[in-house]
Formats: structure tokens, sequence, C-alpha cells
């Protein structure tokens, strides 16, 4: 019954919470700058706007343009919920699997990139091609991540890996520090963040998630972009709940446990949205066909973590 | 026959036309039209500009030799006149504008597709003064074709995701590879020409400043120099070095912006919020002390509105002493990054010779070697009086012109050094005699040389004002600078050119 409450809280937590991460980027970015900056609140209000305004779908658009944006943001949330945030006691907890959450999430980029090729603009075409030219990279390499994590773990749950690594059995491992490399270069790919595409960007020729979502609007566009940020506080828990799982509070637990959780997690996500505001002032975008590159490393970080495992292992 | 001449011995060989300043103009005959045509193809003349007026066609050259300007014209009875395109492949724009403005048929012209009338004027051929012209461009238009295997195109614009001016853009891709990019633009036709016609040179003037709204300075100076050289005045002496300091504040200004901007372009944000707050400095000087930021109608014929007062100039030093060194830190930072290097070097390179051959100036023909810059050749005042260097580079991409503006920043920190220096004293402002003639000017703005053409009536009426903005030359480079480029590099390609759109479409 507890485990379903907290199952609940949670799903709605990290719902509730994306907009925030998001407008504590772009507060970062622009006092960055020197701008003074929207307040954190602003994508709240952006979403809320959206979903007043009117929907407006292009002619040529099929069933699949209206449906996707509904299962782009079901895909997500659902991988979100799976995630433990602020404690490993939840409902959904032992469903988790990271090799589900990359094919919810690909499940996700899939209808995205359907959506945009389905109105027949050059646009949505050019921006699918980018974005699957992006993931034909970036998914080896985050299952290469969850491969070798449950190498040393023994398993693909996150709750059990944060457990393993809460129970100090991991130390200071080379593996570990490779696959949270490769992860975090992940993260930035699959949420569209400097250097690989620009979320603020107004050139139609240079965008990749954006370009596919061009021609969506009002409450299709809301889904669409709460998604985003959605999956945007999804990757930092996870780099949180694998890497730095303290204070995550467990099925032993008390209220105390509970909150220290709750603010531990807050904290950190909060830190990484201030790091990734940050990283994003100090660099330009790459070239497309850079990308490869970008993502090859990761792809090479997360394969060298394995061998690491198996070197180890021979010693 | 005809040896290899220079252009004032070839046109020695016309009928003068009197009253024509500071440059001779010459009236040629359809064999002297031809003539010409064959020395432009053996000699190293720049087409500046090529215009309509009535039945006649005015082309403007420069001797490259000797830095010689010339106006030549045409009278074609039947509306036909051979065409220049051959030769001087920046002509086939002006002569697809001439021939939808004018009605006049460029004879050997290739491309025969209307330019600036898209099948939406009320009346055909505007300016031909003939009535009741029926229109007849058609609303549709004919891309050139291209041919190959996959390939696909993508339309661009005329409305954009940015609050940019309107232009279409049409990308031919393998992928994404760009094979070709096809430029329309016009929309943002206003027909200057025809309004400009039967003006007052005081409301003229205005309307000059307003052709392409961010070199507003350039066109004021322009116009009023153009005026004054129409009506044998000269500006007050302290006017000409009050226009250098307007002019040279509204480069550094543009300059911050488009360094800014590029760099936007490649998702790093903060060079252009930077950059923005430095050419918001200018922008208040500009507004605080001389009443416009942009210094709109600042520049009149005759000389200037406002002077620079005691208290500004000492403002003015102290604000190129911060900006100086507000502009260093971001040249070091445009310097040091990697990932925006990586970016600008060896992108969108157009070559030199390409550049030649169109004539282009500014920053984009000097980044490609090019060089010119109408403060030096034909030069006009203050600038004889006054040392900065002319940077010129070889490379073409936008690295290159990325480094030529801010060495004309740099430069303009220096200019304005001087101007405030030794400014003379005196009148702000002489009047303009009413007198009809007809006078030119070439001046320097932020993109390039602008050309500006009138003829006045006795009355001091305009009877006839061609302005020639830079931009018409650039275009087309930025065609062929894209070319082989990937789709994703044209913001930063178009950026770097920042072409007029409004000073183009007329």
């Amino acid at each position: 019954m507890t485990a379903l409450l907290f199952g609940i809280i949670h799903t709605w937590l990290v719902v509730g919470f994306a907009p925030l991460i998001t407008g504590v980027v772009r507060l970062t970015k622009a006092r960055l700058q020197g701008r003074r900056g929207a307040t954190v609140l602003q994508p709240y209000r952006d979403l809320w706007r959206l979903l007043k305004k009117e929907s407006v779908v292009a002619d040529s658009a099929s069933w699949m343009f209206r449906l996707a944006p509904y299962g782009i943001f079901v895909a997500v949330w659902l991988a979100a919920t799976t995630m433990p945030t602020f404690t490993t006691y939840m409902i959904l907890t032992p469903a988790a699997d990271l090799i589900a959450l990359v094919a919810l999430l690909a499940t996700a980029r899939f209808f995205t990139a359907l959506a945009g090729l389905d109105v027949g603009t050059a646009f949505g075409g050019l921006g699918a091609s980018r974005e699957m030219f992006v993931a034909s990279i970036a998914e080896p390499a985050m299952l290469t991540v969850t491969f070798s994590l449950s190498l040393v773990a023994h398993t693909t749950s996150p709750a059990a890996i944060a457990n393993f690594v809460l129970g100090g059995h991991v130390g200071l491992q080379v593996s570990f520090g490779l696959a949270l490399g490769a992860l975090v270069m992940v993260a930035i790919a699959e949420n569209g963040r400097i250097p690989i595409d620009n979320p603020a960007t107004h050139l139609e020729l240079t965008m990749v998630h954006e370009a596919m979502v061009l021609e969506y609007s009002g409450r299709h566009l809301a889904l669409l972009e709460a998604a985003g940020m959605t999956r945007l506080l999804l990757y930092m828990s996870v780099i949180v709940c694998l890497f730095f799982p303290w204070g995550l509070a467990g099925p032993e637990s008390g209220p105390g446990g509970l909150l220290i959780g709750l603010f531990a997690w807050l904290g950190k996500v909060l830190v990484m949205a201030v790091g990734l505001g940050l990283f994003e002032s100090l660099i330009a975008k790459m070239r497309v066909f850079r990308v490869a590159d970008f993502l090859g490393g990761a792809l090479l970080l997360a394969l060298l973590a394995t061998i690491f495992l198996y070197v180890a292992e021979a010693v | 026959m005809l040896g290899n001449m220079t252009l004032m011995e070839f046109l020695g060989g016309g009928r003068a036309v009197p009253g024509h300043r500071p440059w001779p103009r010459v009236q040629l005959d359809e064999r002297g039209w031809r003539e010409l045509l064959h020395q432009m193809a053996i000699s190293e003349w720049t087409l500046l500009g090529l215009w309509g007026e009535g039945k006649e066609i005015h082309v403007a050259l420069r001797d490259d030799a000797d830095g010689s300007i010339g106006v030549a014209s045409l009278h074609c009875p039947d509306r036909r006149f051979p065409s220049l395109s051959e030769v001087r492949p920046g002509a086939i724009r002006l002569e697809r504008a001439i021939r939808d403005l004018h009605g006049l048929i460029p004879e050997g012209l290739a491309d025969l597709r209307p330019w600036l009338d898209h099948g939406r004027w009320p009346l055909a051929v505007p300016l031909a003064g003939l009535r009741g012209a029926v229109p007849q461009a058609s609303p549709d238009y004919s891309f050139l074709p291209v041919e190959g295997e996959s390939l696909h195109q993508i339309p661009v614009g005329p409305v954009h995701a940015g609050v940019i001016e309107p232009g279409h853009f049409r990308f031919t891709c393998a992928g994404e590879t760009v094979v070709r990019l096809e430029e329309r633009l016009g929309y943002t036709h206003k027909g200057v020409e025809s309004l400009m016609a039967g003006r007052p040179v005081a409301e003229a003037a205005r309307l000059a400043g307003r052709i392409s709204g961010d070199s507003t300075v350039a066109y004021a100076i322009a116009f009023a120099r153009a005026v004054e050289a129409a009506t044998g005045a000269e500006a007050a002496p302290r006017a000409d070095w009050l226009r250098a300091l307007f002019a040279e504040l509204e480069r550094i200004a543009n300059h911050l912006l488009d360094i800014g901007a590029i760099a936007n372009d490649a998702a790093f944000g903060f060079l252009l919020a930077r950059c923005m707050v430095l050419r918001e400095q200018i922008l208040s000087f500009n507004e605080t002390y001389f009443g416009h930021r942009l210094l709109m109608d600042r520049v009149i014929p005759g000389g200037v509105a406002v002077d620079l007062t005691r208290e500004a100039t000492s403002v003015l030093r102290t604000l190129i002493h911060d900006l100086r060194k507000g502009f260093k830190k971001l040249v070091a930072i445009y310097d040091d990054l990697p990932s925006l290097q990586d970016r600008t070097v060896g992108t969108g390179i157009v070559h030199g010779s390409l550049a030649y051959r169109f004539g282009a100036g500014g920053f984009v023909g000097r980044a490609s070697s090019h060089g010119g810059d109408a403060r030096k050749v034909p030069g006009y005042p203050p600038y004889d009086d006054l040392e900065f260097a002319v940077p010129v580079r070889p490379d073409g991409d936008v690295n290159a012109r990325v480094w030529l503006r801010i060495e004309e920043v740099q430069a303009s920190f220096g200019l304005l050094e001087q101007i405030i220096e030794t400014i003379p004293g005196g009148h702000l402002h002489r009047p303009v005699p009413t007198r009809g003639g007809e006078g030119m000017s070439l001046v320097e703005s932020f993109r390039g040389e602008i050309l500006m053409w009138v003829r006045l009536s006795e009355v001091g009426k305009v009877v006839r004002c061609h302005p020639r903005d830079p931009s018409w030359f650039q275009w087309p480079l930025l065609e062929a600078a894209i070319e082989g480029n990937i789709v994703a590099d044209f913001p930063l390609c178009n950026k770097s050119f920042n072409c007029s759109y409004s000073g183009a479409d007329l």
C-alpha cells in the first residue's frame, strides 16, 4: 500500500519538477550571459499557455500526427516513473529495468521521427533523419553502459544497482567512472543539448529535435515540450540513481529517511541543472557530422568500462 | 582593333554629358556600347552599378588600375540593350531588375525570369512610364533545375522562424550536403525609386535613410554627397567630420551585432549577449547626444543636423576606451574557443576569383582578397586626412569574415579617436543651392560601397535616384559559398555575409 502511494507521489513528482529543472538550466545560462533571464517558473507558464491554445494541424497530417504527442509523452513518463528518485520502495520498482528504459525512450523517439515525417515538410524529414543518425550511435552507447553496470552489479534493475553502490561494494572503480562519462555524453545527445543540438535555436536548418516538432502547436506541443523536460529530468535521475545514490530511501526508511531522500535527490538534480547550464555556456554547437565522433567517444568509453571489468577479473 | 585601354581613354571616345559630377558621364551609341562590352571583357574594370531611366541605360564603372570612375549611357529607343551579364555576372540580377522595373530588355541575358516582380504588382514595368501596361509576370517562379540521384529540396522562407527580413532560399541537397542554393529575393520591394521621383531633396533624403535601416547613416551620406555633387555644393567641413563620426559608430555597432550573431548561430549565445551590451552602449550614446539610436536623419544634404558637444566628446572618449577594452576580451574568447573555431574555419569559402568577378565589396570581398574600400578609393573627406588600415584576408571563409569585421571595428575605434582629436570647428550645415544636375557618390557602409546616383530638376526636386546596395554583388556569392557545405552551416554563412534584403529589393 505504501509502495503504491510512493509510486503515485513519485510519478507526479517527476512531471511536476521537470519544468522547474528546465527553468533552472535556462536561468543559469541567462545569468552567465549577463542577462537577467526569466524566472525558473517560466516553463510552467509556457506549458500552461500552450495547453490553452488551439492546436493547428496541417492538412497533410494523418492520425499518426495527432496521436504521436500522447504516445511520446506516455512513453517518456512511464520511463520516468520506473526510475527511482527519492526511494526505491515503489510499486513499479521491481518492473524497472535499464534495458526497458532504453526501449521506452527509443519508442518515444520512433514516434517523434514518424510524426516529423508524417506532415511531409522538408524540415520534419531533415530532423527525423538527423535524430535517427544520433540515435543510431547513442542507443548502443547507452546499452553498453547498461551492460558494464550490470556486469558489476549482476542486475539491470536501477534500484538494485543503487543498493549495490550504496552497499559499498564498488569502491573507486575505473569502469564506473568510464560508464558515468559515457552516460553523461549520451544524456547530452538524447536531450538535444549543446553541443549536439540547440534547444533554444530559431534556425530551422540547424535543428535536430525541434525540426521534427516544428509543425506542432497548442496542447500537442505542450505535451512534446513536457515530454522533453521530463526526459531531461529522467536522465539526471538515472545518473543520480546509478552513480550517486547516497541518501536514497529504501523500504525500511522512516519519514525522516524519505525526506532526506527527497532533498538529496532534488539537491543533486539542481546541481546537475546548474552544471548543464554552465557547460552549455562554455561551448559552441558541433557540426552535424561531428556528432558521430562525440557519441563514438561515448560508445568507446562504455566499451572500455566493460573491457576494464574483464581485465580486472583476469588479473 | 581596340587594344587594352584605360576607362578614361575609352570614355573619351563618347559624347560627354555636361553637368554630371564628380565623375564624367558619356553617351554611347549602340556600337560604342558593344565596344564597351568588349573592353570590359579584356580590362579590369569593376562594375559599380547598372540602372535604367526611361529608355536609357546607365552603367557605372571603375578602372581598378588607376581608380578612375565613369558612367556610360546608352539610349535604347527600341527598349533593348546588349547585356553586360556575360562579361560581368554581377549584372545579371541588376538586368533582371531593370527588365522588371523599366521594361528594357537585356539582349543576351540568359536568365530572363523576373526578379523583383513577383507577379503581385498592379501594374507592369512601373518605372517605364507606360500608362496601363498590364502585369505579365506570373506568381509562379521556376527555380533552376538540378538533376542527380537522390537529391531533395528544402524550401526555406520567405517567412522565417526568427525575426529577420524575408527571402526565399531553395536548397537542393544530397543528404546533408548542399548541391545548390538558389535565392529568391524581392519580398521587401517597396518602390523606393518611384517614391524618390518628384520629391524635394529634403524629403528624399529622409527616404534614402530608410532604404536599409541598419546602414541609415551610410545611405544618408551617400544621398547627401550625390545631391551636393549634382548641385556643385560642398558640405561644411565640420559636417564631413561628423558624418565620418556617425558612419564609424554605425559600422562598429553593426559589426558588433554580427560578430555576436555569428557565434549565436553556432549556439554560443554568450558572445551575442556580451556584444549586445557593447552595442547598446553605442546606441544609448547616440540617443543621448545625437537624439536617435541609429542616427537616422542626422545627416542631411549640405551637412549634418546635430553637433558633437564638448560634453559628448569627453563621454565618447571614455566610451571608446571602454569599448576597446571590452571588445578585446570578446575577441580573445572568440579566438580561444576551439568549438567555435571548428564551426567557422573552412566554412562557406568564397574564392577570390569569384569575389573579383562579381566585384563584391565590403568584408565579403576583402575576406576573399578582393580589396577596395570607398573610403580609400575614390576616397571622400575627411578620410583623406585620417590614417586607417583596410584589412584584407585571403581565406574567404566564415572565420575570415569574422576576423575582417573584428579588424574593421578596431580600425574604426582608431578613426573615432582621430576624429574627435582633430575635428575642425565651424558650421554644421550649408544650404544646398536649388539647381539641376546629376550627381553620383560612393560611400562605404559597413557592408561595402553604396552607389548613389541622382538627377535633380532645376527646382531642386529629384527626377531620378538610383541607390545600389553593396548586397547586389554579395548575395550571389552566398549561393557559391554554401555549395558543398552542409545545410546546417547555412545560417553561419548567411550571418557572416548578412546581406541586406531591403537594400537590394529596392
